[in-house]
């Protein structure tokens, strides 16, 4: 089990490269000089071919080559990166990953005919190149994410202290931005009976690796910057670290003339350079203090990540479940008890246990933007198909959430970000026409929200047509001719399988699948879709998501004999049930919330409960899409952290929970599914109203 | 509703319910457990009206008693949980079956698997999948995957 099949390994390594490939491929696409994009995508193309033949893959690896060399032209600036020789290289790239994940699918004229569009390109556009900015150093254009080695050598006046500038808060500043090794010089320090108290003799040496640009270093020193001496030198990252006489040199401390004739006394080098006077002690040592950070942030850099198997983190998690389950009856047990020393070593455990839970958690978090980059290209071929002008706005890549969340996501986020582009952006001519931009936009934009994550698609394009919605929906018998319904309550519809109100089914969507496809999976998810448009305006989706699947926060409480959890971030608050609105439901069944009608629920005739009812009842507001509903229960025991277990199939027609829980005492307790303990409420209540 | 293949005795676990003698092939009978509290899900068919907690797993503790249109009497202290893995719809599940009273883990001598009789049965025929005999006593083999699915 742990031995990996290496092709394996290749498979997943190139499915990154591709990746990393084609976000640059789609950059260059807005800034064709950038030449980090270009190396990027040329040592990703490199990578692939060299590893590709170590593995095997002969044929990717030798289609690869093609491109490579294509592409070694755009990097010696002999060839633009124009918009063609992008398309060809993206579709290219999607070769690539056919020969390497089903070899036998791929087809060699296709690669032909790509290759042949690759040569046309490259050759044609020769003449026209722009030499990309020789000028640029690596680092400065570093691109977000991507750390870069940088070498800070600062000076402060003597009368600095006395001026209020205080050289621990300028370091502390520095090392907000990355990892930091500080060395002081003390080669200026006078002797003690000539020195200042309050004056300023030492200067420093920093070695810095951070993602931010110059600029977050140079503010740093914003306030002192006039009277003093800084230095900042991006140090070239690439390659194994440097050499002790490189760095002094590159610095400009040490003659490289004197490192080689102290090399050539086969000593310690530094100790060398310093018996010969060429530098001082301190120089050597922050030269040295650099060698070791470099050094450092390579080895953090390779354990930085670890690929581990899915299932091996789904198994932590179910190991981590039973864990906290197992440790609620422990405590349980021991308040019973009432020993005290067992009292607070069950306290510790509880403690530990609920950091080990969050770990647990945390390592199968991934960020959004894992999915984001495919959309990039979703848009970018949209926009040809289509033949409209769409730019594709990501706001919020970082933002945490499960893994399998993440993974469901991304075939509902194609539906619906192709549906924005398809029907909600008008044709250019009839945007130009309305005033608006030729360029359409879609936002896409996740945050979280709590214990949720709002991910929403919105797009500027004619928005939504009501009344076509509404006589689409009466034609296909959903509702009543003239049925009063809400905005919300309409929009739902949309969601309904096989409704479409696209006149026309065009290749990318039209025919009404899809949206109930999306719908199903979101709630498979334990997540909803608002909608909200302006006609004219645009159209905006708003998945709400959990966190995680795993764990959730409930009120548990209790009706008639059976306990129930509720999921905490539905529930808004808990009143008594008067007895005035108790007795006067028989005909109506509001609450009054502060000047609001809210309906509610009695889950006792709901859940068919045989015991009698407590005298004192109790509400617990909740909310649902924009609906709020009162369940009026039995008591309400408190909050419980509790651990998700689907049902068994046997219960899948069961559509009032959404799973159950173990609680402290080992029994089973069912977790309400708010959205459709609702819709089981108002079907019975309409029910009532025929009969 | 084919007999069993010949030389080949039935391995069985035999329990009561309500009089009657019922065998579950033992190899898909995982463990017998006291009866522990059972939760009740509203909504469910009565068949399968609750769930418990086996070693924490959430497992339907399913009454074959109502499947066969018996008496459900309260639980006595002979009342067991036999939990049997089946293969539902090509997914294996784990079901708690509901037992008066759990016998004896036995075989069945081909010879003695007869085809269920059409008529002169009490229960619907669909269910079982045959019926052996053992010391002039009826014992009735359900067909748990038809049951469940």
């Amino acid at each position: 089990m742990t031995q990996a099949d290496p092709a394996e390994i290749f498979r997943q390594e190139a499915q990154d490269l591709l990746e990393q490939l084609e976000q640059a491929l789609l950059d260059l696409e807005k800034d064709a000089g950038n030449r980090d994009l270009i190396d990027g995508a040329f040592r990703a193309l490199h990578t692939i071919k060299g590893s590709g033949a170590m593995f095997g893959f002969d044929r990717a690896s030798a289609f690869t080559h093609h491109v490579e060399t294509a592409f070694d032209r755009v990097r010696r600036g002999e060839v633009a990166a124009s918009a063609e020789l992008i398309a060809v290289a993206l579709a290219a790239k999607d070769h690539i990953r056919t020969l390497i994940e089903q070899p036998d699918a791929a087809d060699p004229a296709e690669g032909e005919r790509l290759l042949g569009a690759l040569q046309a390109v490259v050759h044609g556009a020769q003449a026209a190149a722009p030499a990309p900015e020789p000028g640029r150093s690596p680092a400065d254009g570093a691109a977000p994410g991507h750390p870069v080695l940088w070498r800070v050598r600062f000076r402060l006046p003597k009368d600095a202290m006395a001026l209020g500038t205080n050289p621990l808060l300028l370091l502390d500043e520095l090392r907000a931005l990355g990892p930091c090794t500080v060395t002081a010089l003390t080669d200026a320090l006078p002797p003690v009976e000539e020195m200042e108290a309050d004056g300023c003799y030492l200067s420093w040496d920093v070695a810095l690796t951070t993602d931010r640009p110059r600029s977050a270093i140079e503010e740093v020193f914003l306030f002192v910057i006039d009277d003093m001496d800084l230095k900042i030198e991006a140090v070239d990252g690439a390659g194994p670290p440097k050499k002790l006489g490189e760095i002094l040199v590159e610095r400009g401390d040490v003659p490289a003339a004197a490192v080689d004739a102290a090399l050539a006394g086969q000593d310690r080098l530094g100790a060398l350079l310093v018996k010969a006077g060429a530098a001082s002690e301190g120089q050597v040592r922050s030269a040295l203090a650099e060698q070791q950070h470099a050094r450092h942030e390579d080895t953090a850099r390779a354990a930085a990540s670890v690929r581990v198997p899915a299932e091996r983190l789904d198994g932590l998690m179910d190991r981590v479940g039973e864990l906290v389950i197992t440790q609620a009856r422990l405590s349980q047990l021991a308040n019973s008890r009432g020993d005290a020393d067992i009292k607070t070593v069950v306290e510790e455990l509880e403690r530990l246990i609920a950091e080990l839970r969050d770990t647990a958690m945390g390592i199968r978090m991934v960020p959004i933007g894992s999915i984001f980059g495919r959309f990039r290209r979703l848009v970018h071929d949209l926009s040809r198909d289509l033949g409209k002008q769409v730019e594709l706005i990501t706001v919020g890549e970082e933002t945490e959430l499960d893994k399998t969340v993440v993974e469901h996501l991304a075939d509902p986020l194609v539906h619906l970000i192709r549906n924005a582009v398809d029907h909600g952006l008008e044709a250019p001519a009839d945007r130009v026409a309305r005033g608006k931009p030729e360029r359409g936009q879609v936002r896409l934009v996740a945050r979280h929200a709590g214990a949720e994550v709002l991910i929403g698609i919105a797009d500027d394009g004619r928005g939504l047509d009501r009344e076509r919605i509404r006589a689409k929906a009466e034609e296909h018998g959903l509702i009543p001719a003239g049925a009063k319904l809400s905005d919300g309550e309409l929009y739902q519809f949309l969601f309904h399988p096989g409704f479409s109100t696209a006149r026309a089914v065009t290749s990318v969507s039209g025919r009404g699948v899809g949206m109930d496809v999306v719908k199903r999976t979101i709630d498979a998810l334990r997540g909803t879709i608002d909608i909200a448009t302006t006609p004219g305006r645009g159209t905006e989706m708003t998945l709400r998501l959990p966190l995680t699947l795993a764990i959730i926060d409930g009120l548990l409480v209790r009706v008639g004999a059976g306990r129930y959890a509720i999921p905490l971030p539905a529930v808004e608050e808990c009143v008594e049930l008067s007895a005035a609105a108790d007795t006067r439901s028989t005909g109506r069944s509001f609450l009054n919330i502060r000047g609001d009608l809210v309906p509610f629920l009695r889950l006792r005739e709901l859940f068919g409960s045989r015991t009698p009812a407590d005298p004192h009842q109790k509400v617990v507001i909740v909310a649902t899409g924009e609906q709020r509903v009162g369940l009026v229960v039995d008591q309400i025991i408190g909050s419980h952290q509790t651990v998700i277990k689907s049902l068994s199939r046997l219960h899948a027609d069961v559509e009032m929970f959404s799973g159950a829980t173990i609680l402290g005492d080992g029994t089973v307790a069912l977790i309400l599914d708010i959205a459709h303990l609702v819709d089981a409420g108002q079907a019975r209540d309409q029910q009532r109203i025929a009969s | 509703m084919t007999s069993q293949p010949q030389g080949r005795p039935l391995e069985v676990l035999t329990l009561g319910l309500q009089g009657e003698v019922f065998a579950l092939d033992a190899h898909c009978v995982r463990e017998i457990l006291d009866l522990v509290p059972v939760t009740d899900v509203p909504g469910a068919r009565a068949f399968v009206g609750g769930v418990v907690n086996v070693r924490g797993k959430v497992v339907p503790l399913a009454d074959l008693r109502v499947m066969f249109g018996m008496e459900r009497t309260p639980p006595t202290p002979d009342t067991r949980i036999v939990v049997v893995e089946l293969d539902l719809g090509g997914e294996p599940a784990t079901v708690g079956i509901l037992a008066d009273k759990v016998l004896e883990v036995t075989g069945i001598a081909p010879a003695a698997v007869a085809d269920t009789p059409r008529i002169g049965m009490r229960w619907r025929p669909e269910f079982i999948r045959c019926i052996g005999k053992r010391d002039d006593e009826f014992i009735i083999v359900p067909d748990l995957g038809r049951i469940f699915s």
